[in-house]
């Protein structure tokens, strides 16, 4: 199971390293993973009606975070869209984007995003949910901006990316308040002990914080608007992630938490209120679009809404909807957007108001399109009608929310058929004419699809292996039975009125433009995230100009000061330092006395010369004198290194001082008697430190544990080397690295400068 | 800076310090040493050697840029924390061979980890010593 998981992150760089073949002849090999995935969930299926399955696998089990793996009806049902519809999409892809010099690239990209997503459904451990989730947002980053040259697919990509990202950081926190709370990290854990989150103190802050996940990444208002922006996507790209996939992320995530969350008055109505207004506003949205795949986004973002609204409303009746709609999406959205996609590459372009009577030259996809249309806008004998019926039924006693239903239903069936027919039917252009059916590759996935959407309206028992362990994994439902007919009732007539309403609308309106639309532009949350982008920027401009200056003295001082308030508040603020006056004075000898005097000449020296080498030459002397206090007071290791480390850095002051001036008098007296000032209170403030160490008792636990286990455990004499290599090693390691790292800086600072004073 | 008897002395310098380095590296275990000091000690012997002939004479003499220690100097040290894993051991705990060996005293994990260490810091200090004077001189 980890491995089917895995499996695209292991082939990804395959595709890469393979690249000839994939982007040539064999671009139809990476189609063969998701197919292979797709057959291997479809095998669990049996399995799955008896109940959940779980894989256990070891991660960090000291941390309580393992890999392990839950596959139930709500898993399955996303492992089999992600896996199928990922068949037909990369083979999609694989004729779409034919003679695209990056084709390996991109299929490595959709390898790692569906392992991502596939990780994310089927994850059991919070937190390995999480490192999907994000393994996602980032890797539709790649996908959404894979026209890189295009600067609008750049900007769209991050703002996908910087919105999904802090949905993230929102789910992150939420996960480590949830675990922190029920003491588990299991969603197994978490499923079967569902009070322990409900009844918790921190309940409103862990549901706030998973809807922020949620909502972001699926779109809801008022985080909506990244989806649109993300139709720059080749369309493969597009009818993947909005179908199937990344945005019904956020939409798993609630479904998986129903059980463990829901059924609170917060939970229910916050979630019925934020899906209603979305999918009313985005349906809306959508009969102001011309652009098929703008329209498409929309629609998408309603569908997503009355998922969410579904889910709000948490009755059994509404979870079935859900589970049902959720299908009846992915297959209808997944069609549509390969046709508009075939629309797309075979006439260049997707405004709607341009195409029509296109059937004649390639039927199959005419036929998949319409298909699509009757499935979105829920014609009996589909499978949308099936689900459309179950949406009323699970409305019906609440009269608003019935309201609200319908009337998405109605403007959804009209953007459906505005993508859907209008392209194929009428007349068709001139220019068109000599069109011709496109490769099987790009239209044999979508007819799949549409048909399924056909098949299974007309014979909806087919979905019930599938639909039942979802039920049962939501609300332990079981028995499900889904049927075409229910006789005569409410639920019909609302049907029939959606159907009237639709079609009235198809039949009269034709959309006017963006005119007034865009007049609410400069509200829409969209400019303001850029606007609060633009601010940040800003803020970051202003705040590297005063800290970051370039003057390199005012680096120092800027970095004492710090360090003195930091040290200085802390002391002030009541740490109790005592000196022990006779222990300090008693053993003074003669040599320190010596040595004392030798620093202070060097001090005076340093700050009365009026050359720099002199300066450096006696401030080097100071350093060889507190080596001299180290060998006396038996630091031999200490004392090795500051010599060496001294010489090296005279060498180096004499290297730079060699090439500056020889004195520059560019100290007016007020600056002197600022450094003067930082410098002692610094040196202050260290000798305070120093001295209240002194007073501390020496034989610490650790340092006796050092000295006692450095030859029993490190096989050492020296206490110090074998803290080094041994018991501190892994510090070693990284302080190593650090340095290299500052060598690297050094080294391509110093070569670019070099650089450029060669161009001049 | 080009003196006749610092020339002719760096050159009896150079090996000198360079097995004095490793002497204090090898040293480093039971006494006052180790692969940092002994790092420290032997760059400085090289940079001797760059006073007295010039750097072109000691990059010469070297016959690759000195950040090349640093790749090896790594590996040795991510190597040496490495080699007890293949033993089911953890990360980085130290094994030593129970055969002493003459000079060298005993050989495990930690040794090669302090040579690493060594190869680093020789690396580092080359580097940006070489890479400053170049810019400059």
């Amino acid at each position: 199971m980890l491995l089917a998981v895995l499996a695209g992150f292991i082939l990804a760089p395959v595709w890469l390293l393979c690249g000839r073949f994939t982007r040539t002849n064999f671009s139809w090999a990476p189609s063969l993973l998701p197919a292979g995935l797709f057959l291997f969930f479809l095998s669990y299926l049996p399995q799955v009606a008896g109940g959940p399955l779980a894989f256990a696998y070891e991660w960090i089990p000291s941390m309580g975070v393992n890999a392990d793996m839950r596959l139930d009806g709500l898993s399955l049902l996303f492992a089999l869209m992600i896996t199928g519809i990922g068949a037909g999409v990369f083979l999609y892809a694989s004729y779409y984007l034919k003679g695209d010099p990056h084709l390996d690239r991109f299929f490595c990209y959709l390898s790692v995003f569906m392992a991502a997503m596939l990780g994310l459904v089927l994850a059991d451990n919070l937190i390995v949910l999480l490192v999907f989730w994000e393994l996602t947002s980032i890797s539709s980053y790649f996908l959404i901006g894979f026209n890189n040259e295009d600067p609008k697919s750049r900007k769209n990509a991050l703002m996908a990316l910087s919105i999904t990202g802090a949905g993230g950081f929102l789910l992150l926190t939420g996960f480590v308040l949830a675990g922190v709370a029920s003491g588990s990290f299991s969603l197994g854990t978490l499923l079967s002990s569902p009070g322990l989150l409900r009844d918790h103190g921190s309940y409103l802050w862990i549901v706030l914080l998973i809807f922020g996940g949620a909502f972001t990444k699926s779109a809801q208002f008022p985080f909506h608007f990244w989806l649109p922006g993300a139709m720059v996507a080749p369309t493969p790209v597009s009818a993947y992630l909005h179908s199937a996939t990344m945005v019904k992320a956020g939409i798993y995530l609630l479904a998986r938490f129903t059980p463990v969350l829901g059924g609170t008055d917060l939970w229910n109505n916050t979630l019925v209120i934020v899906g209603g207004v979305t999918m009313l506003f985005a349906a809306f949205h959508a009969i102001f679009r011309k652009d098929a795949k703008e329209i498409l986004a929309y629609t998408t973002i309603a569908a997503l809404g009355m998922l969410v609204f579904l889910l709000g409303i948490g009755t059994s009746e509404a979870l079935l909807a859900a589970g049902v709609f959720i299908l009846v999406h992915a297959l209808y959205k997944a069609t549509f957007f390969l046709v508009a996609g075939i629309i797309d590459h075979e006439t260049g372009t997707r405004n709607i108001e341009q195409l029509g009577g296109l059937r004649k030259v390639m039927w199959p996809v005419a036929v998949a399109g319409v298909l699509a249309a009757l499935s979105s806008a829920g014609i009996p004998l589909t499978y949308g009608f099936i689900g459309k019926d179950l949406i009323y039924a699970a409305t019906l006693g609440n009269w608003p929310l019935t309201a609200v239903a319908v009337l998405t239903n109605i403007l959804v069936l009209y953007s459906g058929f505005q993508v859907g027919w209008r392209p194929f039917a009428g007349k068709l252009p001139e220019t068109y004419s000599h069109l011709h059916l496109p490769d099987a590759r790009l239209w044999l996935p979508a007819i799949i699809l549409a048909l399924l959407g056909l098949v299974y309206g007309i014979a909806p028992a087919l979905t019930h292996p599938l639909i039942e362990p979802f039920a049962n994994a939501l609300y332990g439902g079981a028995g499900v039975s889904l049927a075409i007919w229910h006789g005569f009732n409410l639920v019909l007539l609302l049907s029939g009125v959606t159907l009237a309403g639709g079609f009235l609308l198809y039949w009269f309106y034709r959309s006017p433009g963006n005119t007034w639309l865009q007049k609410l532009q400069s509200a829409a949350p969209q400019q303001l995230i850029g606007k609060m982008g633009n601010a940040v920027l800003r803020f970051s401009g202003f705040y590297t100009r005063i800290m970051h200056n370039g003057n390199l003295r005012s680096y120092v001082s800027l970095i004492i000061i710090f360090i003195i308030l930091l040290l200085g508040t802390r002391l002030l603020s009541g740490v109790h330092l005592s000196f022990d006056r006779r222990s300090l004075t008693s053993d003074i000898r003669l040599y320190d006395v010596i040595i004392f005097v030798i620093i202070l000449a060097a001090i005076w020296k340093s700050l009365s010369t009026s050359s720099r080498i002199t300066a450096v030459a006696s401030l080097s002397v100071v350093g060889y004198c507190i080596c001299l206090f180290f060998v006396i007071y038996s630091a031999p290791d200490l004392a090795m290194t500051q010599f060496t480390i001294d010489t090296l850095t005279v060498v180096l002051f004499v290297l730079v001082l060699f090439r500056l001036p020889r004195f520059l008098r560019i100290n007016d007296r007020k600056v002197i008697w600022r450094d003067g000032l930082i410098a002692s209170l610094f040196g202050l403030l260290i000798a305070v430190i120093a001295l209240g160490a002194l007073n501390e008792p020496t034989t610490k636990e650790t340092s006796e544990f050092y000295a006692e286990n450095a030859y029993l455990l490190g096989k050492g004499k020296n206490v110090v080397n074998v803290m080094l290599v041994d018991f501190r090693g892994f510090d070693t390691m990284i302080e190593i690295t650090v340095l290299t790292i500052a060598a690297l800086g050094v080294y391509s600072l110093m070569k670019l400068r070099i650089g450029t004073e060669n161009k001049e | 800076m080009r003196s006749i008897i610092l020339k002719t002395a760096s050159n009896y310098l150079l090996p000198l310090l360079l097995l004095f380095s490793v002497f204090i590296l090898l040293r480093g275990h039971y006494r006052p040493g180790g692969g940092f000091v002994g790092g420290l000690i032997a760059s400085i012997a090289f940079v001797l050697h760059a006073f007295a002939n010039g750097l072109k004479d000691t990059r010469k003499l070297l016959r690759f840029p000195p950040g090349g220690f640093i790749p090896v100097g790594l590996s040795l040290a991510l190597g040496s924390g490495l080699v007890p894993m293949f033993m089911g051991k953890p990360f980085m705990s130290a094994e030593w061979l129970s055969m002493q060996v003459p000079i060298v005293g005993s050989i495990g994990t930690p040794l090669f980890f302090d040579i690493g260490v060594f190869f680093v810091v020789i690396g580092i200090t080359l580097t940006i010593l070489f890479t400053i004077s170049d810019s400059i001189l």
